[in-house]
């Protein structure tokens, strides 16, 4: 096979069934990746990403399947697949009897990267990285996100084709993934294939090109994050923030706005902007950006949410409230009408946001389970 | 040779074309892999040695003086003893440079993983650590003789029959640290310290260090049970180069079950390792 085209990672029908144990972590896995393509695995904890890389990493042996690095059969020849890949794994494996340059420069070794290329190679990453003042200090006192920097500088120094990262902001702060996506992006623009695992579908959409969503061993579906999100059906969501008027409630307005052609549910998440406290569920999802749980949730009780089961917004007289109304087809063009709808009851609508649906709302549709 | 700021320096991955990935050298993996630990294990070498010496140089200094001045032991008693302190210096060096720095490489650090993803067979790995701490090894077995000649004025038999000697010495050190590598992979992390009481304690008093192992015919279930534990053949194999007045095993009988032993040891230990890098 020629090794320099073709697809820089290709599982085939891949199981993975460690002793002992009554079901396959990995349960038939299929999946290629692009040249400089960023690929994500996205799945909850458990759901066999970890051993897949473990598998392409030449670390765990397949119970059947194929998988392939660079066009190299990790099982037939780990030596020469291992030339060509790099790991950054979940937990700091970094060498604590070596200091943070000698653990660079002896990777590079290990890897026969010429001594004065590994020296060079490693000051100019580690003063890239930021880490150029700990360079002579040991692995032991690492910051997580510290750890992290290390570990990807450390990946990069013999110049792989491949890269995997394992859950790779699993624990760092806000500026520590940050730095890890910006790192992803430039090695997109230099041409490196990386494989990503993660369980956070922010990361997933982020970074990834295309992903591939996991549970319990198997890949439910691969494609590009937002086609993935476009296919999801009637996922839409309206957040409607309206001012009430005396003799209002919110019922009222959720009886009269179901009438409004293509509005599939409405839940009341909240009274005005301390939204905190409306509807549990709801308010998270308007939190974490994601309506979809919500919306699902109402759409699926049909009007109930907004007769029965109503927060401390529906009972607000005077006042404003927050309705999620979750729409079928454009949500941007169902604006007016609601307007004009809430207008007919006398009130007035102060804002509106249109939720997008996410990655995480792709996996519950998928499994009918949260990410987590 | 770099521009900063340019992610084609960064990613690095830009310097390599996808092509034909060639098979690295595998000698040259080993050399990098030695230098990592001539490196580190400088830095710790007078601690580390000083932690592994103590026990043999107590020894010597109780059974080679102590009781020699007090009259309990008699006057021969140092040309049994001190081919057997050197032997045990020079095994027991060996499996503990190995065996506990494994066990936390495989667990606690993981530090050995980069190694293990290293271009080159896993074994290799395994057979560059074990050449590392035979090198430990012989060192210890080395300073045993000025500190017998500081302790006892004299080392019992001089240097004796070199080439035995350096040949016993060699094989005693690889045999120190295949069990090492034995020990290390197949004990679980939790169960180490079990090691150190119940394995540690009969191999040091089995192996024929402080008495001559023809002279157990009187013990003959004592004798058949040393006569397992490798260290025996080092203690009779260094008696016969430099003490061949005390009774001892043929050094062709030694030498060839230290080669049996070095064999059999090899096999498990890279088994052991096999399964403790994969899963």
């Amino acid at each position: 096979m020629d090794e320099a085209h073709g697809p820089r990672v290709e599982v085939v029908d891949l199981h993975k069934r460690y002793p002992r144990r009554p079901v396959d972590v990995v349960a038939g896995l299929s999946f290629a990746v692009a040249p400089g393509e960023v690929f994500g695995l996205l799945g909850p904890n458990g759901a066999g990403k970890t051993t897949t890389v473990g598998i392409l990493t030449t670390r765990v042996l397949p119970t059947s399947g194929q998988a392939r690095v660079a066009a190299i059969d990790v099982v037939a020849e780990p030596a020469r697949a291992r030339a060509a890949l790099a790991v950054v794994p979940q937990r700091n494996n970094l060498d604590r009897s070596l200091t943070l340059r000698q653990n660079l420069v002896f990777h590079a070794r290990y890897h026969l990267v010429r001594r004065r290329v590994a020296e060079a190679r490693a000051d100019d990453l580690l003063d890239r990285f930021g880490l150029a003042s700990e360079a002579g200090e040991g692995a032991d006192h690492l910051s997580g996100g510290q750890a992290q920097r290390v570990m990807i500088a450390r990946a990069l120094m013999h110049t792989p084709q491949v890269l995997f990262l394992d859950e790779p902001s699993t624990g760092l702060d806000p500026a520590s993934r940050l730095f890890v996506w910006e790192r992803v992006r430039e090695l997109r623009v230099a041409g490196t294939t990386v494989v990503v695992t993660t369980h956070d579908m922010h990361e997933a959409a982020t970074v990834c090109d295309r992903v591939g969503v996991v549970d319990r061993g198997r890949l439910l579906v691969t494609g590009r994050p937002a086609d993935l999100v476009a296919e999801l059906p009637g996922e839409r969501t309206l957040d409607a923030r309206v001012r009430l008027v005396d003799g209002v409630t919110a019922a009222d307005l959720s009886a009269r706005l179901l009438r409004v052609d293509h509005v599939a549910g409405i839940e009341v998440v909240g009274a005005g902007a301390a939204a905190g406290g409306g509807g549990g569920g709801g308010a998270w999802a308007a939190w974490a950006g994601s309506p979809g749980a919500a919306a699902w949730a109402a759409a699926s009780g049909g009007s109930g949410a907004a007769g029965g089961d109503s927060g401390n917004g529906a009972d607000g007289e005077g006042g404003t409230v927050r309705l999620r109304l979750s729409v079928q087809g454009d949500a941007a063009a169902l604006v007016a009408p609601v307007a004009a709808a809430i207008g007919e009851l006398g009130s007035a609508l102060e804002g509106v946001t249109i939720g997008e649906p996410s990655l995480e709302d792709v996996f519950i549709h998928l499994t009918g389970r949260a990410l987590r | 040779m770099t521009t900063t700021g340019d992610p084609q320096v960064v990613a690095a991955g830009a310097a390599v074309l996808p092509g034909r990935v060639s098979t690295p050298s595998a000698a040259r993996v080993f050399a990098a892999m030695l230098q990592r630990d001539v490196v580190v294990g400088a830095r710790e070498l007078p601690s580390g040695l000083a932690q592994l010496i103590l026990q043999p140089v107590i020894l010597l200094f109780i059974f080679g003086k102590v009781l020699p001045e007090l009259g309990y032991a008699r006057e021969g008693y140092v040309d049994v003893l001190f081919p057997g302190t050197v032997a045990l210096s020079v095994v027991l060096t060996g499996l503990q440079s190995m065996a506990l720095p494994l066990v936390l490489e495989f667990s606690y650090s993981m530090e050995i993983e980069d190694r293990l993803l290293a271009p080159a067979n896993i074994n290799l790995v395994a057979l560059e650590k074990v050449l590392f701490a035979a090198l430990r090894a012989l060192i210890a077995g080395m300073v045993m003789f000025p500190i017998g000649w500081l302790m006892l004025g004299d080392v019992p038999g001089g240097f004796g029959d070199i080439p035995l000697v350096v040949v016993v010495v060699v094989l005693g050190a690889f045999v120190g640290s295949l069990l090492g590598l034995v020990l290390g992979t197949f004990m679980s992390p939790n169960r180490i310290r079990l090691m150190f009481s119940l394995i540690l304690t009969p191999l040091i008093f089995t192996g024929s260090c402080q008495y001559p192992w023809p002279a157990l015919d009187r013990l003959r279930w004592f004798q058949v049970l040393t006569v397992l534990n490798p260290l025996t053949h080092v203690s009779e194999g260094l008696r016969a180069a430099l003490t061949p007045g005390v009774p001892h095993i043929d050094p062709a009988v030694s030498l060839a079950a230290l080669v049996v032993f070095v064999a059999v040891l090899t096999g498990l230990g890279l088994e052991g390792f096999r399964r403790r890098s994969l899963a």
